[in-house]
Formats: C-alpha cells, sequence, structure tokens
C-alpha cells in the first residue's frame, strides 16, 4: 500500500503511516451554517457531514442547493461578505479558525480540490511540469528534485506518460487535463479530497476512466474524497455513502445502495423518478412542479413542503428532524412523513 | 411515396484536415423523434448547424419534403422561408437569448418577421401558455429568469416561427435533472400536439431514450449505428455503442473495463 | 454559487458613494463643472473680457475671488465663462470620433474578411499620426478657430473607438443568440443594428467617457501653444498661454487656476468614466 519510498526531511508522511495512528476523519463538518448579505434566510443552514479516511462520499444537489458553497467552505474560500457558524474539521483542525498560515497548509497539504472545468483551472501559458510542481516548491515542502520525481510518479499513476511533463495545456485533450489536475492535487499526498463536478466537462467514456483512476488511487494512497455532483446515477455508482442536499439543508443521508433503493426523504425520491434511466420504463418522467426556495424569502418548516406530494399542515410549521429509517440507524432524513414514501426505486 | 420531413443525403464537411462530418445519412418521417447521439468531436453538432444553416456543407443534400435547402439562401423570401422549415433550440440557455431583450419582446419581434400585419398579442399569450411560462414572465429579462425558464422562452420563439421540425442541440444538458424532467414532458406535449418533427442531439443515452423514436449513433463524423431506439439501446450492434451503455454509470457498473473496452476500439479503427 | 440579492435601483448610487469617496467626489465635480458651463452668462461676477488696467494681477479679494490676470480681467469670470468653450470641444470630438468610429468599427467586425482588412489597415495608419500633430497641422492650414482642432482630434481618436468596437462586435458575434436570430430568419444588418450594437454600446460609450478627458487635454494644450481658440474667447488652455507673462511677473495664480481646473475635470472625468466602463462589464454576467 505504501508507495513512496522512503522520508528524507520535507516529503510528507505517507498515507498508510498516518492512518496507522488512527486518525480524526478526513472531513468532519459539524453545524455548518453561512449567511451571505442581502438575504433573507441562511445559504447553508445546519450541515452536518463526515468523510471518514479513505472514504468515497457523494454530496448530490441541484443548483442552489449549497452543494459547491459546502465544498469550497472545506478549503475557506467563502464568498465576499460571507458569515459562519459551526466548525470544519479536516484531519482534526478546524477551518474556520485557522490563521493564515494554518490556511496555508491546509490548502497545499492537507486538503486539494479537483474542479470542474480542468482548461479554466490551469494556467495555459505554463507547462505541465511547472504546474504539477509549482505548489510544493513555493511553499518549500520539498525540494525541486523531490517535487519532480514525485510528479512523474504521479503522472504514472494517472495514466500518462512523463512527456506530458513538457507539454503545454493546450497540446492535451480534456480528459488527459483532468487527470494532470487530480495528479496535482495528489502532489501534496492530501488527506482529502475535494471533487466539485469533476467529470461534467467530460465525455461519458473519459468520465467513466477517470472515475476507474479516482477509485483506483483512493486505494493506493487512502485518501478521503468528497464527490460533488448533480449526477445521481454517478453518486449511487462510485459512492459508499450519499448525502442528499435542498435548500443548503442535508434532507438525506446514508448508504448509497440503501439511499438510492429505499429513499426515505421525498426529494430524493422525486429526484430518482425524474431521472431519465435505462432500466426504467420509458415514458414520461415524474418531474418536480416548481423551484427551488427563493433565497430572498424567509423559509419556515420544511423547504421542500411547496412542491411535496406528501406535505401537510406540519411540514409548513416545523422544521423537520433528523430520524433514522427503520434498522438503519446510518440512513437518516430529514422528514415528517418518511413511512409515507411507498415503494423503492427498483435498482437505483 | 411521399417525400419523408427531413432526408439527409451523403452530408461531408472538412474542417482543414480534420472531417467533421463523413457521409451522413438519414430519414426523419413526419411527427417522428430522431436522436443524433456521440460525444464530443462526433459531428453531431456539425450535422445540425447545416441542416438548419448555420454552416454550409461541403458535399451531399438536405431536403425537407423534397425541397433542397442544402446551398445558400437568396433573398428575404427564401431566408424566411427555411426558417420555417426548421427551427433550433440551443443549448445554452444563458446565451441563446439576447440579454437586451423581454421575453415579450423576443416573441413579438419574430411574429412581426414572419406574420406581419397581424396582432402578436394574441399568439404571444398562446405561445406563452403552451411552454408554461405565466405572464409575469412575459416582461421578465433573461437575466430574471431561471435556466429552466430560459429554455422555455427559446422553444417558444422557435415554435412562433410555426416549423415543421425543431432541431434540440443539447437543449436540456445544462439544467438541473429535476427542470430537465420538466422540460422534457414540455416537448413530449408540444409533439402530441403540433406533430412537429424533433430532432434531439444529445450525448445522454437516459433522454434519448426518454424522448425519441430512432436513434443514430455517430464517431468522429460517421454514423457507426441506426435504428429504433428501443432495438438500438436493447441491442446494440456496433462495439462503440456497446462503449456508450457501458460508460453509463449505475450500480453494479465497471469503469476500468471501459478503459480497455475503449482501447481496444480504437485499435481496430483506422487512425485518421 | 449565484444568490439573488434584493437591491432597490433607486438607491445604486447612494451605495456607490459609500463605497468609493473618490467617485462621489468625481461624479460631483463632474456636475459642478457641467453645471457651471450651463449657466455660465449668469453667475459669472463681470464680463470675460471687462478690462480693469488699474486693477491687474491683483490677489484674490472680495471682489474678485480668483484674482485678477495680467490684462486686468476676473480670473474667476474667465473661468466660468471658459467653461463653455473647454468643455465644447472635447464634447465635439467625443461625439465625432464615436460615431465615426464605432460605425467603422462595427462594420469591420460584423462583416469580417476584405472589408474588415481594408479598414483595421486604414484605421491602423491613422494611429500612426499623433493626434496633436495632425491638429497643429489642420490648424495652420484652417487658421484659427475650434473647428479644425475638433475635426483633426476627432479623427485621431478615431482608432481607439473603432478598435473597440470591432473586438466587441467579434465577440458578441459568436454569442449563441446571435445563431439563433439568423436560424429565425432576420437579416445579417438587422441582428447587428438591432441586437449587437446595442449590447456593445454600454461599454464603447463608458470608454468614450474616459476619452473626453483626453481631448480636453489635447485641445488645452492646443490652447496653450497659441493655436486653436481665438485670442478673446475665454478657454481654460488659452488662460494658461495669457498666464505665462504672469507667471513671469512673479503673480502665477491667474495661470495657476485654469490648469488646476484642467487637471482636476480630468481626472474627474476619468474615474466616472472608468467606474462607469467597470459597472457595465459586470452587469453583463
Amino acid at each position: 500500500m505504501n508507495t513512496t519510498k522512503h522520508n528524507p526531511a520535507g516529503t510528507p508522511r505517507p498515507a498508510a503511516e498516518r492512518a496507522a495512528d488512527t486518525p480524526p476523519a478526513a472531513l468532519d463538518i459539524r453545524g455548518l451554517r453561512m449567511r451571505l448579505p442581502r438575504t433573507a434566510r441562511p445559504v447553508l443552514d445546519g450541515v452536518d457531514l463526515t468523510v471518514g479516511a479513505g472514504e468515497t462520499v457523494a454530496l448530490v444537489g441541484e443548483s442552489g442547493s449549497g452543494k459547491t458553497l459546502t465544498s469550497r467552505t472545506v478549503l475557506r474560500l467563502l464568498p465576499g461578505g460571507a458569515t459562519t457558524e459551526g466548525t470544519v474539521h479536516v484531519a482534526g483542525d478546524d477551518v474556520l479558525t485557522m490563521n493564515a498560515r494554518e490556511l496555508r497548509r491546509l490548502r497545499t497539504r492537507t486538503a486539494a480540490m479537483i474542479f470542474q472545468d480542468p482548461r479554466a483551472a490551469i494556467n495555459p501559458l505554463r507547462r505541465i511540469d511547472d504546474f504539477l510542481t509549482e505548489s510544493v516548491r513555493l511553499n518549500k515542502i520539498m525540494t525541486p528534485a523531490a517535487a519532480n520525481a514525485r510528479a512523474v510518479e504521479l503522472l504514472e499513476a494517472v495514466g500518462l506518460t512523463a512527456d506530458a511533463l513538457r507539454r503545454h495545456p493546450g497540446e492535451l485533450s480534456g480528459g488527459m487535463l483532468q487527470r494532470v489536475m487530480i495528479a496535482a492535487a495528489l502532489m501534496g499526498d492530501p488527506a482529502l479530497l475535494l471533487a466539485d463536478e469533476p467529470t461534467t466537462a467530460l465525455d461519458v467514456t473519459t468520465q467513466a476512466e477517470v472515475v476507474a483512476l479516482l477509485g483506483d488511487l483512493r486505494a493506493r494512497f487512502g485518501t478521503g474524497l468528497l464527490f460533488v455532483t448533480h449526477d445521481l446515477g454517478l453518486a449511487a455508482a462510485i459512492s459508499d455513502r450519499v448525502y442528499v442536499m435542498y435548500a443548503g439543508r442535508i434532507a438525506e443521508t446514508g448508504p448509497a445502495a440503501s439511499v438510492f433503493a429505499r429513499p426515505r426523504h421525498p426529494y430524493t425520491k422525486a429526484l430518482l423518478d425524474s431521472t431519465p434511466d435505462l432500466d426504467a420504463p420509458r415514458g414520461r418522467l415524474a418531474a418536480i412542479d416548481g423551484q427551488p426556495p427563493d433565497l430572498r424569502r424567509e423559509l419556515t418548516g420544511c423547504p421542500f413542503a411547496p412542491r411535496c406530494a406528501h406535505a401537510d399542515e406540519v411540514c409548513t410549521v416545523e422544521a423537520p428532524r433528523r430520524t433514522p429509517a427503520p434498522g438503519e440507524p446510518a440512513h437518516t432524513a430529514g422528514c415528517h412523513h418518511s413511512d409515507r414514501l411507498e415503494g423503492t426505486r427498483g435498482d437505483a | 411515396m411521399p417525400d419523408p420531413l427531413l432526408e439527409v443525403r451523403g452530408l461531408c464537411r472538412t474542417f482543414g484536415d480534420v472531417r467533421a462530418v463523413d457521409d451522413v445519412s438519414f430519414t426523419l418521417p413526419d411527427g417522428g423523434s430522431l436522436g443524433i447521439v456521440g460525444e464530443s468531436g462526433s459531428g453531431k453538432t456539425t450535422t445540425a448547424r447545416i441542416i438548419v444553416g448555420l454552416d454550409r456543407a461541403d458535399a451531399g443534400h438536405v431536403r425537407v419534403r423534397g425541397q433542397d435547402r442544402t446551398a445558400q439562401p437568396r433573398g428575404r423570401t427564401e431566408r424566411l422561408a427555411r426558417a420555417r422549415q426548421i427551427q433550433m433550440v440551443f443549448q445554452d440557455p444563458y446565451l441563446s437569448l439576447d440579454p437586451r431583450t423581454g421575453v415579450e419582446a423576443v416573441l413579438r419581434e419574430t411574429l412581426k418577421l414572419h406574420k406581419p400585419g397581424t396582432d402578436p398579442a394574441p399568439r404571444i399569450r398562446e405561445l406563452l401558455d403552451q411552454v408554461g411560462l405565466g405572464t409575469r414572465a412575459a416582461d421578465a429579462l433573461p437575466r430574471e429568469l431561471s435556466g429552466g425558464q430560459r429554455q422555455r422562452v427559446a422553444i417558444a420563439r422557435a415554435l412562433a416561427v410555426e416549423p415543421t421540425i425543431l432541431v434540440l442541440d443539447e437543449a436540456v444538458a445544462a439544467l438541473d435533472v429535476s427542470v430537465q424532467a420538466q422540460i422534457l414532458n414540455l416537448l413530449a406535449d408540444i409533439r402530441e400536439q403540433t406533430r412537429i418533427g424533433y430532432l434531439f442531439i444529445t450525448h445522454d443515452l437516459g433522454v434519448v431514450r426518454c424522448v425519441t423514436d430512432d436513434v443514430i449513433v455517430m464517431r468522429r463524423g460517421r454514423v457507426v449505428e441506426s435504428g429504433r431506439t428501443a432495438d438500438v439501446l436493447a441491442l446494440p450492434n456496433h462495439a462503440y455503442t456497446r462503449l456508450l451503455m457501458a460508460s453509463v454509470p449505475r450500480p453494479g457498473w465497471n469503469p476500468h473495463a471501459i478503459g480497455t473496452a475503449r482501447r481496444a476500439l480504437q485499435a481496430t479503427e483506422p487512425t485518421t | 454559487m449565484s444568490t439573488t440579492l434584493t437591491r432597490r435601483p433607486g438607491l445604486a448610487r447612494l451605495r456607490a458613494a459609500g463605497h468609493s469617496p473618490l467617485y462621489a467626489v468625481s461624479a460631483g465635480f463632474v456636475g459642478l463643472v457641467v453645471t457651471v458651463a450651463l449657466l455660465a452668462p449668469w453667475i459669472a461676477p463681470y464680463g470675460p473680457n471687462t478690462v480693469e488696467l488699474g486693477g491687474a494681477l491683483g490677489a484674490p479679494s472680495g471682489d474678485h475671488l480668483l484674482g485678477v490676470d495680467a490684462a486686468g480681467r476676473d480670473t474667476l469670470s474667465r473661468l466660468v465663462v471658459g467653461a463653455r468653450t473647454s468643455l465644447l470641444g472635447p464634447l465635439g470630438v467625443v461625439v465625432l470620433s464615436t460615431i465615426a468610429g464605432g460605425a467603422v468599427g462595427v462594420i469591420a467586425g460584423w462583416r469580417g474578411g476584405w472589408t474588415d482588412s481594408v479598414l483595421s489597415r486604414t484605421t491602423e495608419l491613422t494611429l500612426a499620426f499623433p493626434g496633436l500633430l495632425l491638429a497643429i497641422l489642420f490648424t495652420s492650414v484652417y487658421g484659427e478657430g475650434l473647428l479644425a482642432p475638433v475635426v483633426a482630434l476627432s479623427i485621431a481618436y478615431v482608432p481607439y473607438v473603432a478598435r473597440l468596437a470591432r473586438s466587441l462586435v467579434l465577440a458578441e458575434r459568436e454569442r449563441p443568440y446571435v445563431a439563433a436570430y439568423r436560424v429565425q430568419g432576420h437579416s445579417g444588418t438587422d441582428i447587428c443594428l438591432r441586437h449587437v450594437v446595442p449590447n456593445i454600446a454600454p461599454v464603447v460609450l463608458a470608454q468614450c467617457t474616459v476619452n473626453f478627458g483626453y481631448a480636453l487635454i489635447d485641445l488645452a494644450g492646443l490652447s496653450f501653444l497659441g493655436l486653436g481658440v481665438p485670442a478673446l474667447t475665454p478657454d481654460w488652455g488659452r488662460m494658461v498661454f495669457d498666464g505665462k507673462s504672469a507667471i513671469q511677473s512673479g503673480y502665477p495664480l491667474s495661470a495657476i487656476v485654469p490648469c488646476l481646473v484642467i487637471v482636476l475635470t480630468v481626472v474627474a472625468f476619468n474615474v466616472v468614466g472608468e467606474r462607469w466602463a467597470d459597472e457595465v462589464a459586470g452587469r453583463n454576467r
């Protein structure tokens, strides 16, 4: 499992060695609340989320759900004027209370993000080897020689050859660039990888390869992975656990198989029903009427109530608390009427 | 035998060295719905642009009910007549509407162009109704609308011309899943009401399955498979179609096999 | 990460003032200068050419708030009346160059091909001539007066506006809505005039506000050289020219004050123009 051969001063401790000390979870968010100026309700409203070491967790939601905001908060990339409450622990340290030095350490060594569009995230004028080694060199994490060696090692791990080092981003395809991004994210040997829709801009065949790659790298380096996506099928196929977000809150969470086979929140079920699927019966999709709640309006009770087929009086007045599924304590949903959701989704 | 609604035969388009569209042929029957499936570089978007008139073909022809429309239109009347044959809804809901023009103004423009002299107001209300937009949306500017609402406006604008064929170029790809479902249902409704023919360009096999009767699969400018959607998706013939089906994520999915399959496929193809 | 915000449009200006005192002051100054120019004949305490030889080069006093120049004329009155000429010239330059440059840039960008090549090369040739030299040339040929330098400077400014307009049109042309209108059956000219031009206009106009400042400096410079406006017309640049002898006599106020006013006006216009350009650029998100 341990692939780095030796540990001269300055190189990060290999993940397996860290794991032996039973480290804290890769990511532990508790009660995260974020308010933006001139909005009537918080954009993030009590988010609790954990990613264990070496685990793949999917964060699923549509636009406006807060999933991208959540992932960016982990690196403390907050929008202007945002105020936050709660704690965000990455490998044991609270991101929201770090000073500048600790924050830099977090962003270069402990956690790394892979963005949606690799072309927008990589400077087109610099060479690939420059891009890969820049962060670790400038932050004196490794000597330039060690950085280059690691860059070669990681490029090979992502399925590219060392001659990609001398190329410019314009010479590589989207899929190859995304692999370079993944290699760059792994340079500092992070405990946590954040992937924000990393495959949305890629072809479906390339997506499969990138996903396979992420799985392999996880197994090899032991990093935790938070995979943000709007693609339910993808989330179901790759993650161990899933969080479904709606209007800044976690609507439902649990083991992927369980959440998709037996959803306990009407939003999850509605989302599953409205996804065109190759295996489900053909015909019209069961679309969800209406739109997500406006940020300019206050919210009482359940945010999904106006669009929910099972909503009643209590839903508009009282915000639902998280209740576990019978027999599955890890699978919880914030709904007053989870038991009304009859039937399963089949193979999801 | 009457002419089919849309007939494309031997379409070719080269950009420099690259054959973006290489001998593409297909037919769209009256009131039918044809999906064109492919990944980036397959040539599906170029094909759509040629059909609609935004690009010209190097060879081949495009016929609507027997009328050839491959050459550039000469003059205003021909230009308008072409517009009335085929209309298009674009992928990006944010940029396919003029940011300074309100919803009602957009529809009025189109109606003034194609039906001068008639009062546009009742038809505008009718169109907004048909695409599920309320009167409040009528005064709005594009930036005040959501992605789904903007696509509805784009559909209304296309329908205002009363075309016989509607080309949808990845029209739902940029939308959230729940909004996508609403728009797909809307499109199904419209097809039932108006018997318009659809040409659905997409990379999403799930969407194709939901909304099309027939499908063609394109790869590197060529059509590698065609047939009834249900048949092609149930029993794909070509290795590439099988690869596409296998790439769709679902539980029990094996992403590792896809890389191997893709390389195997590339090995069997001539390098051009 | 787009959050909808509540804003009341009417209070936008006040909010802007809060964020940036420089902008507030500049906008206020621009307003002041324009108002003064408009109301000049009614607010100037004396006529601009009323001479009081006895009090020449007088210091600021109750009668003459900014003193008296070498020829015995009240500086403040000359400043106030001179505002008209000093602002009219640059206005002419901006209007002419925007219309001509805008047209050239839009046609070049929209049509492309040969039209673009010819128009672009021609405008680049014009760029090679420094505006001030062209103005001096025109003035020496056509004599004194405001028209010759205004026309000359307009020609010199055309390439800048044309370049901007052309690049904006080139970008706008690629937007899907332009393709959508073509598919709808609108003619190219129609789309260009009714959709593309209104979309690029705010950016071009914001740039022209900045050009106003440059034109002001150029014209004032011309007057300072003794070319441009005739001797008796009060004009800020001319006042600096007339004030040369005052400086030599050791009473520089009548030369410094117009200088200061020119600088402040140009800076104010630049700040306002750039802020406007930033807002326009940010608005179309």
